[in-house]
């Protein structure tokens, strides 16, 4: 190796480490403060690593019957927010895709750009005259906001790349148009199905603003709830802190698992849910 | 679930018809489903949120119309003026930071060194954190006496800031989250677009004895400008809508310096549910994301032109 090379390769290092140090430092001070008790948060300088370790800040938080609750709360909603998308979204991607009506992908833009706060009031009356406030129905639906355009817009673009050849062929051996999309196209679409699911679930999970408006005290998800203790125990910071890694513990490991995914969903599409 | 059932057989009927061979084979049947859901949650907000717009609606009181007199409330509205200051300063900050921080980062994502897929992973983590929980943590980190922030500056000399917590400083430490939360877009979009420049410009280049600089300034950077572009849109979208991160740590103080449209739109329409009011707000909302849109396309544009202009 040139010198050359030896200063090139230490920058690259160099550089490497501090791109990713913001994140890896943040985290693992959340980690950090959610392991400690009382005396080492409030402690200045700092504590880093703590000598005494306080699991009893996850037991604490999950132990309350609540958070099992909201945490049954947050699946019900995602899930059937993401499930629905992916029943209508990926159909309406496949014929958008086959009938190149690409104008129709600015209802999407549209939807893309405006801000959530303005589907929530037209949609907060609707549901106080049909009386499903206080159930988990409205934020169910209001979800479909988030998930139904990530879902359209990403089959879109993965239905326009798989090849016409074989489901032509299928159509001339008198297959219906059905049976073609259920047994030609979907099993090969099922790479861009994961990712459509991935982000509309991260998106999803991870949204606030309707469940601050729309959530009852039963009715919360894991974000609201989250939010709600911050007014409530200002000072505890282990636990609060606990609860932050818990609620969005899912959302990092599927990060690092579906990075590949991820990143393919989102230089594609470059859609986000909210 | 019924939704599907429902058009299998539709699209079934219009296969069984004669001239199937004859006329281009509809495909409505899959998208009617979207379509009746992307018109009840999308389209039908937006017409009723217009139509509240013209009217006088609070929650409790009965409705009149008022035509366009919630518009003219806004253009003597201090507070949403002063919203409009804050947001588009927040949202200039969080588009230019994260570009500048994101190429950067694109660049060296874009060498090759062991664990790169890995660390690009940890590096896009924020992005997909759930924001409420990262904005506990961060108020935390902003604490005066006992966060770790002023503990770190402490350790190179600088004095305690009151970060969010005083008029000065509440939007650039907003910023520094939201910088922190977005900059990973930016990256992978940016990186995508390094993957697509040839290496004949380079390998010429290294022959000429260019800079690492030059190489950049004149190679890397025209090629990557369609997506930077489209990263600083997409930011510029993002950030203008910001809602999460600023009402979880500040709810637009301290006072009412951190209060952007969006935070401003909330208390209208879910504190004070002046819902007349607050469609109003929304649809100026929408159509300054709108025009600031128009104005980064045109910007472009004008670059385009004036690029070839000074090309031939």
């Amino acid at each position: 190796m040139t010198p050359r090379q030896i200063i090139g390769k230490i920058g690259l290092w160099f550089s490497v480490l501090v791109i990713v140090s913001p994140a890896i430092l943040f985290f693992l001070w959340m980690a950090s403060l959610s392991l400690k008790f009382e005396i080492d948060n409030a402690a200045y300088p700092p504590v880093f690593i703590p000598e005494h370790i306080a699991w009893k800040n996850y037991a604490d938080v999950l132990a309350s019957n609540r958070f099992l609750t909201y945490f049954i709360n947050s699946l019900i909603v995602t899930g059937s927010a993401t499930l629905l998308a992916l029943l209508v979204g990926v159909p309406a991607g496949y014929g958008i895709a086959r009938m190149s009506a690409h104008k129709s992908a600015i209802v999407i833009l549209i939807a893309r750009i405006t801000p959530g706060l303005s589907y929530l009031i037209p949609l907060f009356l609707m549901f106080q005259w049909l009386g499903l406030l206080g159930t988990l129905v409205p934020q169910i639906i209001i979800h479909l906001v988030v998930t139904v355009p990530i879902v359209i817009w990403i089959m879109i673009g993965y239905f326009e790349t798989t090849p016409l050849e074989l489901e032509e062929a299928a159509l001339i051996d008198g297959a219906t148009r059905w049976q073609v999309f259920r047994h030609v196209a979907l099993p090969i679409a099922k790479p861009g199905i994961a990712v459509a699911f991935i982000l509309a679930v991260i998106f999803s999970w991870n949204n606030f603003v309707f469940g601050i408006v729309l959530a009852g005290r039963e009715t919360r998800t894991l974000p609201v709830a989250v939010y709600n203790m911050i007014s409530f125990d200002q000072l505890s910071w282990g636990p609060l802190a606990a609860a932050a890694l818990i609620v969005t513990f899912p959302v990092l490991l599927l990060t690092v698992f579906a990075q590949r995914q991820i990143v393919a969903g989102l230089t594609a599409g470059a859609v986000k849910g909210g | 679930m019924s939704a599907l059932t429902q058009s299998a057989p539709g699209a079934a009927q219009s296969d069984a018809a004669p001239e199937k061979e004859l006329r281009p084979p509809s495909y409505w049947p899959f998208v009617v489903p979207a379509l009746v859901v992307v018109l009840a949650i999308i389209i039908f907000p937006w017409v009723f949120t217009i139509w509240m717009s013209l009217n006088e609606w609070k929650v409790g009181s009965s409705t009149t119309f008022v035509g366009f007199s919630n518009y003219l409330r806004l253009t003597s509205d201090p507070r949403f003026i002063e919203a409009i200051g804050h947001t588009l300063i927040y949202t200039a900050l969080s588009v230019l930071l994260p570009l500048v921080l994101g190429t950067f980062a694109a660049v060296v994502f874009h060498q090759k060194f062991p664990g790169r897929g890995f660390l690009r992973g940890v590096f896009i983590m924020p992005m997909m954190a759930t924001p409420v929980a990262i904005a506990l943590v961060w108020t935390m980190m902003f604490h005066p006496q006992l966060g770790v922030l002023n503990y770190l500056l402490s350790l190179v000399g600088i004095p305690a800031q009151l970060w969010v917590f005083h008029p000065a400083t509440v939007i650039p430490s907003l910023v520094l989250v939201e910088t922190w939360q977005w900059t990973p877009l930016v990256m992978l979009i940016v990186l995508g677009g390094l993957a697509a420049i040839p290496s004949e410009p380079y390998e010429s280049a290294q022959i000429d004895g260019a800079s690492i600089w030059q190489v950049f300034r004149f190679i890397t950077l025209p090629l990557i400008m369609p997506f930077l572009f489209i990263a600083g849109m997409i930011r510029m979208i993002d950030a203008v809508k910001s809602f999460d991160i600023i009402f979880a740590i500040t709810q637009g103080g301290p006072g009412s310096a951190s209060e952007t449209i969006n935070i401003y739109l909330y208390s209208v329409a879910f504190s004070y549910y002046d819902l007349g009011y607050g469609s109003a707000i929304a649809v100026v909302f929408f159509l300054l994301i709108v025009l600031l849109a128009a104005v980064m396309l045109y910007a472009r544009q004008r670059m385009l032109w004036t690029e070839i202009a000074s090309g031939t």
